[in-house]
C-alpha cells in the first residue's frame, strides 16, 4: 500500500493552506528554557517544545501544567487491591470451601501477597495505558513533523514551537518574536 | 554559586570525573544507532559464530523438554527425598539475576543515580530473558504444561477445584508473572523515545515503517516528555517494591514449609540480598563482553564498572552476614533437626557445594575492598563469573542439603543429577544468552535519550574546563 500525504491530508481535513505554527530551533537546552521563558513573557500561551530528552524546567517556562497521571493510576491501583481481596475471598470462602493445612477459609494475612502484587500489577497496566492516552499516542501524523529539521528533534536540536491556535499568532511577527529571543532558524510550518 | 566554585578547582574535577564521554549529543545518537542501523548482512562473522553456538545450545534446550514431556518428570534426578532439586534451583537462580535489572531502573532512579544511565537498557533485557529462563522449570515441573492455566484463576470445565490462595506456590506464580509484565512495560516505555531517535534516522523504508509502529508516534514534546516522566516515575516507583516482594516471595515457597533450613524469617531479606548480588555479576559479565566488542568504553566507564563493583561488595557482604547468623541461630535456637542440617551443609556429603559457596560468595568479594582490584577488567570479569557459580551452589546447598537429611535417617537419600537436568540447565543458558545477543543487535543498548541527558547537564557543568583524559581500556 503506497501512502500519500497530500491525501492523508485532504482526509484529515487538513489542508496546505492551514498554518500548524511556527517553529524556531535551538543547540542548547539551557537556551531553549532562557527563550521559552522570554516568549512566554510576550504574551503567548500556546506553546510547546520538541526534545530528546526532558529539558528541566521548560513546563516552567512554557507553563505546562504538571501531569494528571497520578489521578488515572490511583483508582485503578485501589481497584487492582479490591480485586484481588475479592477474588481470594470468593474463591476459597464461596466457590471451593476446601479446608487446607487447618487454614481459614478467607482471611487477610495470607491474601496479602497477591492483593500486593495485583496493585502493583493493576498500576502498571494504568500508568503505561494512561500515559500514552494523555500524551494522544500512538498516532500516525502530526503537523509539527512537517518542519524540515524535525527529524533531529530526536537527536540534538531544540524546537520551541509557538502554535497558530494563540490568540497572539501572527506567521510574521511570531517568526520575528522566536529570532529575537536566539533561535538559529525559524519557519512557518504548514498544518 | 557553588558550580562555578567547583568548576575552577581541577583537583574536584579529577576526583569527581564526568560520567560519560562525547563530543555533542549528536555523537551519542550516533555511536548507539550505528550499533543497531549497519546492514545485517555486513554484521561481523563473529557475531554470526556465536549466535549459532548459543542457538545451537537453546535447540538442545528445545529437545530435552520435549524428552521430557514426551516421557515424564523421571528423566530429571528428582526423587525422594528431593523432590525439589536442580529445577528450583534453577528458577530461583534465573529469577535472581534478573533482579539486578529492576534494581538499576526503578531503585537507582529514585536515588538519582544518574550512572544508571548507561546501564539500565542492558539490564532490563537481563531481566527480562532471565524471568523468561526462570519460567521454564516451575513450569516443566508440574509434569504437564499444558495444563498450565490452572495455575491462573480462569474459569475452566477441566476440574471443579480453585486455586489455593492459601499457599505460597500460587503467591509465587502472581508475583513472578507480575514480575515479567512490569518489567516488559518498564523496558518498553523507556525504549519508546530511542526507538523514535532511530526511525528519524532510519532510510530503508522497512525501517522506517517497523521503528515508526514501534515508537507509537513519539514526537518528544515538552507535554508528552512531562507526562512520560510522570509515568516513569511512578513505574520505578512501583517497581522498587515489586522487585523486593518477588524475590521474599520465593523465599516463601521455604520458609513457610517446615523443613529444618528453610523454616527461617530471614529468607527473605536474605534471598533478596543475593538476587541483587547474583544479578549485577550477570551484568557485569554481559556488559564487560559488550563494552570490549562494541567499543562502549566512553560510555560505559571505569565510573560505572567500579559502582557495580561496590555494589556486588555490600551485596556479597550481606549474603555473608546472612550465611553467619543463619549458623549461629541453628545454634542458638537448640534445635537439634536444626543444629543437624547446619552441620550437614558444611561438613556432609554435600560439604563441597558448601564451600564452594562460601568462597565464590563471600571470600572472594572482599577482594574488592582494593581499588586496584575493584578497577581491573580481567579481575571483575573473573568475580563477576566466580559469583554467579556461587549464587548457583547457594540455591542448590539451601535445597538439596535441606531435603536430604530431615528429620528421619530412614528416608535419608541422596541426589544425582541426570543428563537431561545438566542440559535443560545448559539450553537455558543458551536461551539466555541467545535472547540477549539479539537484543544487543537490533534493539539500542543504551538509552540514547537518558545518556544525552546526563551529558548535556555535565557539559554545563564543566563549561570552560576540559574534560579530563582518562587512559581507556
Amino acid at each position: 500500500m503506497k501512502l500519500d500525504p497530500d491525501q492523508i491530508r485532504e482526509k484529515l481535513g487538513i489542508g496546505a493552506d492551514k498554518v500548524y505554527g511556527v517553529i524556531g530551533e535551538f543547540d542548547d537546552p539551557h537556551e531553549l528554557v532562557h527563550a521559552g521563558r522570554k516568549i512566554r513573557e510576550m504574551g503567548y500561551t500556546k506553546l510547546d517544545a520538541m526534545t530528546p530528552f526532558p529539558v528541566h524546567g521548560i513546563d516552567e517556562a512554557l507553563g505546562i501544567p504538571y501531569s494528571k497521571l497520578g489521578w488515572i493510576v490511583i483508582p485503578v491501583s485501589l481497584a487492582g487491591t479490591t480485586t484481588a481481596a475479592l477474588l481470594i475471598w470468593y474463591v476459597g470462602a464461596i466457590q471451593d470451601k476446601f479446608v487446607i493445612g487447618g487454614k481459614p477459609l478467607f482471611d487477610f494475612t495470607f491474601s496479602i501477597p497477591v492483593m500486593f502484587e495485583l496493585t502493583i500489577l493493576f498500576t502498571a497496566f494504568a500508568t503505561f495505558t494512561g500515559m500514552w492516552a494523555l500524551n494522544g499516542l500512538p498516532r500516525l501524523y502530526h503537523p509539527s513533523l512537517n518542519y524540515r529539521n524535525s527529524h533531529r528533534a530526536s537527536d540534538d536540536k531544540f524546537l520551541l514551537i509557538i502554535e497558530a491556535d494563540d490568540p497572539n499568532f501572527d506567521p510574521q511577527k511570531s517568526a520575528a518574536h522566536l529570532r529575537s529571543v536566539g533561535a538559529e532558524t525559524v519557519e512557518v510550518v504548514e498544518g | 554559586m557553588s558550580d562555578v566554585a567547583i568548576t575552577q578547582n581541577p583537583a574536584l574535577i579529577e576526583v569527581n570525573p564526568p560520567l560519560v564521554r562525547a563530543p555533542d549529543l549528536h555523537a551519542v545518537t550516533d555511536q548507539i544507532s550505528t550499533i543497531v542501523e549497519g546492514d545485517v548482512l555486513k554484521t561481523p562473522m563473529k557475531y554470526w559464530i556465536v549466535l549459532s553456538f548459543t542457538g545451537s545450545v537453546t535447540l538442545l534446550l528445545g529437545a530435552m523438554l520435549t524428552y521430557l514431556v514426551s516421557t515424564g518428570i523421571g528423566v530429571w534426578g528428582n526423587n525422594k527425598p528431593i523432590g525439589w532439586a536442580w529445577d528450583i534451583t534453577n528458577f530461583v537462580f534465573w529469577i535472581g539475576i534478573g533482579h539486578a535489572g529492576t534494581l538499576i531502573s526503578a531503585i537507582l532512579f529514585l536515588f538519582r543515580q544518574k550512572w544508571r544511565t548507561s546501564i539500565n537498557r542492558s539490564a532490563e533485557a537481563m531481566t527480562l530473558f532471565a524471568v523468561m529462563c526462570a519460567g521454564i522449570f516451575p513450569l516443566f515441573h508440574t509434569g504437564r504444561p499444558w495444563r498450565a492455566y490452572w495455575l491462573f484463576p480462569v474459569p475452566n470445565t477441566d476440574i471443579t477445584m480453585w486455586q489455593n490462595f492459601r499457599s505460597p506456590l500460587i503467591w509465587d506464580v502472581f508475583a513472578v508473572s507480575t514480575y515479567f509484565t512490569v518489567s516488559l512495560l518498564f523496558w518498553y516505555t523507556g525504549l519508546v523515545p530511542d526507538l523514535a531517535t532511530l526511525r528519524d534516522r532510519a532510510i530503508p523504508k522497512v525501517k522506517q515503517w517497523v521503528f515508526g509502529i514501534l515508537s507509537l508516534g513519539w514526537r518528544g514534546s515538552a507535554r508528552h516528555w512531562r507526562n512520560y516522566e510522570a509515568a516513569y516515575l511512578i513505574l520505578a516507583g512501583i517497581s522498587t517494591p515489586l522487585v523486593l516482594s518477588v524475590h521474599s516471595v520465593v523465599s516463601f515457597d521455604f520458609a513457610t514449609s517446615v523443613i529444618p533450613g528453610w523454616h527461617t524469617t530471614i529468607f527473605p531479606p536474605y534471598f533478596v540480598a543475593g538476587a541483587i548480588f547474583s544479578g549485577f555479576a550477570c551484568v557485569m559479565t554481559l556488559l564487560l563482553i559488550a563494552r570490549w566488542t562494541l567499543n562502549l568504553q566512553n560510555l560505559i566507564t571505569m565510573k560505572h564498572l567500579e559502582n557495580m563493583n561496590k555494589i556486588i561488595l555490600v551485596t556479597g557482604s550481606i549474603v555473608g552476614y546472612a550465611y553467619a547468623c543463619e549458623f549461629f541461630i541453628a545454634w542458638f535456637s537448640g534445635n537439634i533437626y536444626e543444629r543437624f542440617t547446619f552441620w550437614n551443609r558444611a561438613f556432609g556429603p554435600y560439604w563441597w557445594a558448601a564451600w564452594s559457596m562460601y568462597t565464590c560468595n563471600v571470600f572472594i568479594p572482599q577482594l574488592y575492598w582494593f581499588k586496584k582490584l575493584r578497577t581491573n577488567l580481567w579481575v571483575m570479569f573473573v568475580i563477576s563469573i566466580t559469583t554467579n557459580i556461587g549464587m548457583w551452589f547457594e540455591r542448590f546447598v539451601i535445597i538439596a542439603t535441606s531435603l536430604t537429611r530431615d528429620f528421619l535417617p530412614t528416608s535419608w537419600g541422596f541426589f544425582h543429577p541426570t543428563w537431561v537436568d545438566m542440559c535443560t540447565f545448559a539450553g537455558t543458558i543458551g536461551l539466555f544468552l541467545t535472547l540477549f545477543l539479539i537484543f544487543a543487535r537490533f534493539l539500542p543498548m543504551i538509552a540514547i535519550s537518558e545518556v544525552k541527558g546526563v551529558l548535556a547537564h555535565e557539559k554545563r557543568f564543566f563549561k570552560g574546563q576540559k574534560a579530563p583524559v582518562e587512559v581507556l581500556k
